[in-house]
C-alpha cells in the first residue's frame, strides 16, 4: 500500500519557517531543549539555507585572539562599531544583548558542526573581528543540516507556508504547501526565520518605485516575505520601512537573482563613477573600504536607468581582487565610451574635466586616504584621484544589488514577536529570527558579518525559548 | 585566454569564478595557488588541475555548483584536466592514445603477459611446473634468478625512463613562471612537497576529512589510500631486499617466513589488498555528479593492478610448497610485468605528477611568504 501520508504530518512542539542559518540554529536549539522540531524550508534542497548560502563570516565579540581570529574585539567595540554604521539606528538594549550573547556563539556554533578558518585573502581588515567560515556560508549550512538531522530536527524541503492561523496574539497553525497539497500545520510554537523580502520585487517598488525593476538581487529568489506579510497582516508590529537594505553596485552584467559574491566591484576608488549621461555624481574617494562599499549601491539605484560605469586606466587593473566578468576594454576613451553606447564628447569631456582638476602628487595609496584629490570640481574625488590616461582604458558597468531587506516584525530580547496592539504586547508563542527581524538591529547601514550574528543570536534565543513556551 | 581542450577552457572559467569568491581557500592547495594568479594559462591549469586530490569538499560546499547557473564543478573538471594531462605527457608521444581506453589496454595487457609467463614456464619446465617444489631453491627451479633479473631489470629501467621523460616535461610546462631563485632551496620545497604526498596532506577537506558519496565528511579514501600506497612501498621494499640478499650476502630465496623479505611483503600485500578494495569501493560510491566518467576504466585498472599484485603474491606465500605454485608464480610475475610496463600509461603517474605539483606549490608559497615578509 502506497505511504500517503505527507512529511508535514506529525504533532510538533516547534515549526521552524525558513531554512537558513537563524532557522537551523532555532531548530537546533529548540531540539537541544528536548522538543519536536520541523523545519520547513521554502526552497528546493540544493537552494537551502537562503542568503547564508552566500555568506562567508560571523562577527562575535571574543575578548582574546583565537586559533582564527588575530586579536580581541570586546562588546564595546562591537557597540561602538555597531552605533556608527547604523548612524545610532538601532535599539540599542537589544544589540547590547545580542552582542553579549555573540561571544558564546563562537563556541556554541562550532559545538553544531560550523568549522572557522583564518580569514580570507583580501579580507585582511576583517581578520580580528570576524569569524570566517571553512568553505564558506553553503558549508557552515551543510554542518548546521548534518547535526539537526542527526538530532532529530524534520526537515522539509519545497515547503513554503502561504497561510497563518493566528488568534490575537497566539499561533495555532500554518499552512504548508508542498508540492500540490496544503497542509495544516499545527505546533504549540512558530518560529519566522524566513528572511527578507528583496527577491519580491513588487514589495520592493512599493518603496523604490519603478526604480526596484533595475534591481539585481544578489542572493536568493526564494526571499518573497510572504511570511513576514502574513504576520503584518496579522497584526504583528513592523520595524523599518520598504527602502532600508544593503544596496552595493555590482556588475550590471549579473544574473537576476542568486549572483551572490563574484559580482561585486570594488573599483570606485580607482577611477571615476559616470552614470549613463556621462556625469559623474558622487565624491569616488570619500572613504575607504568597506564603507565605500554599502553606499554606492544607493547612489547608482538613484541615477537615470540605475546604471552607472566605473571607468579607470591601465595601471589600476590588478588593484583591486578580481571578479566574475571582465571589463569593457579599449584602446582610447572614445572608443570606451562607444562600447558602452555612451555620448563619446560628453565622456571624454568628463575624463579630461577631471584629469585637469587632479592635484596633490602623493604616492597612490588606496588603503589609506592618500591626499590626491580634484580641485575646482562641482563634485569632486577627495581622495586616490590619478589622472585617467594610460590605455587601453577600462569601465564596468554597475547596477544596484540588494543584499538584504530589513523590513520586517518588531521583536523583544526574547526574540518574541510584538503585537501591533500600541503597548508593543509581546505575542505568546512566535518567534522571529535572522533577516526577518535585522531591522530591530539595523535600522540602516551594515558591518560585514553582522547579518549572520542577527542570526545565529536570535536563532538560538528564539528556538530556546520557542522550547519553553512551546511546552 | 586559448586553451587546447574544452576542458582546459572549462577549468578557466571555473577559476574565473573561483578567483572572484575565494570561498574556498582552507579546503586545499588548489585555491591559494590560484589566487596567486589572475588569468590562467594551460600549464597553470595543468598544475592546478594535479595539485587537486579530488577531496571533493569544494563540491558540497559550492553555492554556485549545479544547479546554479554558473554551474561551478571544480573536482570533476581538474580531474578531467589532470587525466588528459597523464596521456598529454606520456613518452613515447606515440603510446598516448592507451589512455583513451585505459582499462581494456592494461586489461590486455595483464592478460597477455599472464599468458606468455604461464606457457613460458611450462614450456620451459613442462610438467614440473604442476609438482610441488619443496627443495630450498623452488621459484628457481621453476625460472631461475638470473632469467627473472633479465626479463624485469629491463622491464622497470624502461618505466623509470619513460616516467621521467614524462615528468620532465610536465615539470617543464608548470613551471612557466619560475622565480628564478636557484636550486639552492629547492631541496626545501621537495621536502615539503613529499611531507604533503605521503601524508596526503590535502586529502581531508580541510581538516574534517573528505567528502565522497554525499556532504558528509564521512570518507575513509586517505586511510585507503595510505594502506594502498604503503603496502606497495613495503613489496618493493621486499623484492629491493631480496635482491640485496641475493648479491650482497649470497642468501637466496625462499627465506623462512620471519626474515626481511618476507615480513615485508607479507605486510605490503595486506596492505594492497586491503587498501585497494577500500579505494574500490569508495570509487563506485563516489558522488555521481563529480566523477570524470570517462576515466572510470583508468582508475579501476590501476586498482585492480595493485590488488592483483598483493594478492597473487600473498597466495604465492601462503602456498609457495605446494603444487599450486608453478602457476601461482607464473601469475604473479605476470600481473607484476604488466604493472611495470604499464606503469607510465595508466593511473601509475598521478603520484608523480601530484608530487611535482606539490612542489611547484610549495616553491610558490615560499615565494608569497618571502614577499610578504620583503
Amino acid at each position: 500500500m502506497p505511504d500517503t501520508r505527507s512529511p508535514l504530518d506529525g504533532t510538533w512542539d516547534v515549526l521552524v519557517a525558513g531554512g537558513g542559518n537563524a532557522a537551523l540554529c532555532a531548530a537546533i536549539a529548540a531540539r537541544r531543549a528536548g522538543r519536536s522540531v520541523l523545519v520547513v524550508e521554502a526552497a528546493p534542497r540544493f537552494y537551502r539555507g537562503g542568503n547564508t548560502r552566500h555568506t562567508r563570516n560571523m562577527r562575535c565579540a571574543h575578548d582574546h585572539a583565537t586559533e582564527t581570529l588575530t586579536g580581541p574585539y570586546i562588546e564595546e567595540e562591537f557597540l561602538d562599531d555597531l552605533m556608527r554604521v547604523t548612524g545610532g539606528n538601532t535599539d540599542e538594549a537589544l544589540s547590547r544583548h545580542m552582542i553579549a550573547e555573540s561571544k558564546s556563539m563562537l563556541d556554541w556554533i562550532q559545538e553544531q558542526g560550523v568549522r572557522f578558518q583564518p580569514s580570507l585573502g583580501g579580507t585582511l581588515s576583517l581578520g580580528r573581528t570576524n569569524s570566517f567560515f571553512l568553505g564558506g556560508g553553503r558549508s557552515m549550512l551543510n554542518s548546521l543540516y548534518a547535526t539537526a538531522e542527526r538530532l532529530g530536527v524534520h526537515v522539509v524541503y519545497d515547503a513554503e507556508v502561504v497561510a497563518l492561523d493566528i488568534e490575537g496574539r497566539t499561533f495555532r497553525a500554518a499552512t504548508v504547501r508542498h508540492g500540490d497539497a496544503d497542509t495544516r500545520v499545527e505546533a504549540a510554537a512558530f518560529v519566522a526565520a524566513c528572511g527578507g523580502f528583496e527577491a519580491n520585487i513588487e514589495w520592493l517598488k512599493e518603496g523604490w518605485g519603478e526604480k526596484a525593476d533595475n534591481f539585481l538581487i544578489r542572493g536568493t529568489p526564494y526571499n518573497r516575505g510572504t511570511v513576514t506579510r502574513m504576520l503584518i497582516d496579522a497584526g504583528m508590529q513592523q520595524i523599518g520601512d520598504p527602502t532600508q537594505c544593503h544596496a552595493v553596485a555590482i556588475d550590471a552584467r549579473a544574473p537576476k537573482f542568486d549572483g551572490g559574491i563574484i559580482t561585486r566591484l570594488d573599483c570606485v576608488v580607482f577611477g571615476v563613477v559616470m552614470n549613463r549621461d556621462c556625469e559623474r555624481f558622487y565624491d569616488e574617494g570619500e572613504d575607504i573600504w568597506p564603507k565605500r562599499y554599502a553606499i554606492w549601491g544607493r547612489l547608482v539605484a538613484e541615477q537615470p536607468g540605475q546604471i552607472a560605469y566605473v571607468v579607470f586606466d591601465a595601471p589600476n587593473i590588478k588593484r583591486f581582487m578580481p571578479s566574475l566578468f571582465p571589463p569593457v576594454e579599449a584602446p582610447s576613451l572614445r572608443e570606451l565610451a562607444e562600447k558602452l553606447e555612451l555620448d563619446p564628447e560628453k565622456f571624454e569631456a568628463t575624463v579630461t574635466a577631471f584629469n585637469d582638476a587632479v592635484v596633490g602628487g602623493f604616492p597612490f595609496d588606496h588603503t589609506e586616504p592618500d591626499g590626491n584629490r580634484t580641485e575646482g570640481l562641482a563634485i569632486g574625488k577627495s581622495n586616490w584621484a590619478q589622472k585617467i590616461e594610460t590605455p587601453p582604458f577600462y569601465a564596468y558597468p554597475v547596477r544596484p544589488g540588494i543584499t538584504f531587506t530589513y523590513l520586517g516584525v518588531k521583536i523583544d530580547s526574547q526574540a518574541r514577536i510584538l503585537t501591533g496592539d500600541g503597548n508593543g504586547t509581546p505575542s505568546d508563542n512566535m518567534f522571529a529570527a535572522g533577516e526577518i527581524m535585522a531591522g530591530n538591529v539595523l535600522g540602516q547601514g551594515y558591518a560585514a558579518g553582522i547579518g549572520m550574528t542577527i542570526g545565529a543570536v536570535f536563532g538560538r534565543i528564539a528556538g530556546q525559548e520557542a522550547a519553553r513556551h512551546g511546552a | 585566454m586559448e586553451h587546447k581542450t574544452a576542458a582546459l577552457a572549462e577549468a578557466d572559467r571555473l577559476m574565473t569564478v573561483c578567483n572572484s569568491c575565494r570561498y574556498c581557500e582552507g579546503l586545499c592547495a588548489v585555491f591559494p595557488a590560484m589566487e596567486m594568479r589572475r588569468s590562467f594559462a594551460d600549464g597553470d591549469l595543468t598544475y592546478l588541475a594535479n595539485l587537486c586530490h579530488n577531496c571533493t569538499a569544494c563540491y558540497h560546499d559550492c553555492q554556485f555548483a549545479p544547479p546554479h547557473e554558473f554551474a561551478v564543478n571544480v573536482p570533476k573538471v581538474l580531474a578531467e584536466v589532470r587525466n588528459d594531462s597523464y596521456a598529454q605527457y606520456a613518452w613515447p608521444a606515440a603510446l598516448r592514445p592507451v589512455f583513451r581506453r585505459n582499462g581494456l589496454w592494461i586489461g590486455l595487457a595483464c592478460a597477455a603477459l599472464v599468458t606468455l609467463f604461464l606457457i613460458g614456464t611450462f614450456l620451459w619446465n613442462g610438467a614440473e611446473m604442476f609438482s610441488a617444489h619443496t627443495a630450498p631453491e623452488n621459484f628457481y627451479a621453476l625460472m631461475p634468478h638470473n632469467v627473472m633479473v633479465a626479463l624485469f631489470g629491463p622491464a622497470f629501467l624502461f618505466a623509470i625512463l619513460a616516467i621521467t621523460m614524462g615528468a620532465r616535461a610536465f615539470w617543464r610546462d608548470i613551471s612557466a613562471r619560475d622565480m628564478g631563485d636557484g636550486a639552492g632551496q629547492a631541496g626545501i620545497d621537495h621536502a615539503r612537497a613529499g611531507h604533503d604526498a605521503g601524508a596526503l596532506t590535502y586529502l581531508d577537506g580541510g581538516g574534517d576529512g573528505c567528502m565522497n558519496a554525499d556532504e558528509q565528511t564521512s570518507d575513509n579514501r586517505k586511510l585507503w589510500h595510505h594502506l594502498t600506497f604503503y603496502g606497495f612501498l613495503l613489496c618493493f621494499a621486499s623484492t629491493s631486499t631480496g635482491t640485496l640478499y641475493h648479491y650482497l650476502l649470497g642468501r637466496e630465496a625462499p627465506y623462512p617466513w620471519w626474515d626481511l623479505p618476507v615480513v615485508l611483503g607479507t605486510v605490503g600485500g595486506i596492505g594492497l589488498v586491503a587498501g585497494t578494495l577500500g579505494l574500490l569501493r569508495a570509487k563506485l560510491r563516489q558522488y555521481r555528479d563529480v566523477r570524470d566518467e570517462t576515466r572510470f576504466g583508468m582508475d579501476t585498472a590501476f586498482i585492480a593492478m595493485l590488488f592483483a599484485t598483493g594478492l597473487t603474491g600473498l597466495l604465492l606465500l601462503v602456498l609457495r610448497a605446494t603444487p599450486a605454485m608453478g602457476v601461482l608464480l607464473a601469475v604473479h610475475l605476470g600481473v607484476v610485468m604488466t604493472l611495470f610496463l604499464t606503469a607510465p600509461y595508466g593511473k601509475f603517474v598521478h603520484g608523480i605528477y601530484r608530487y611535482l605539483a606539490l612542489a611547484r606549490y610549495a616553491r610558490e608559497r615560499r615565494g608569497a611568504l618571502g614577499a610578504q615578509h620583503a
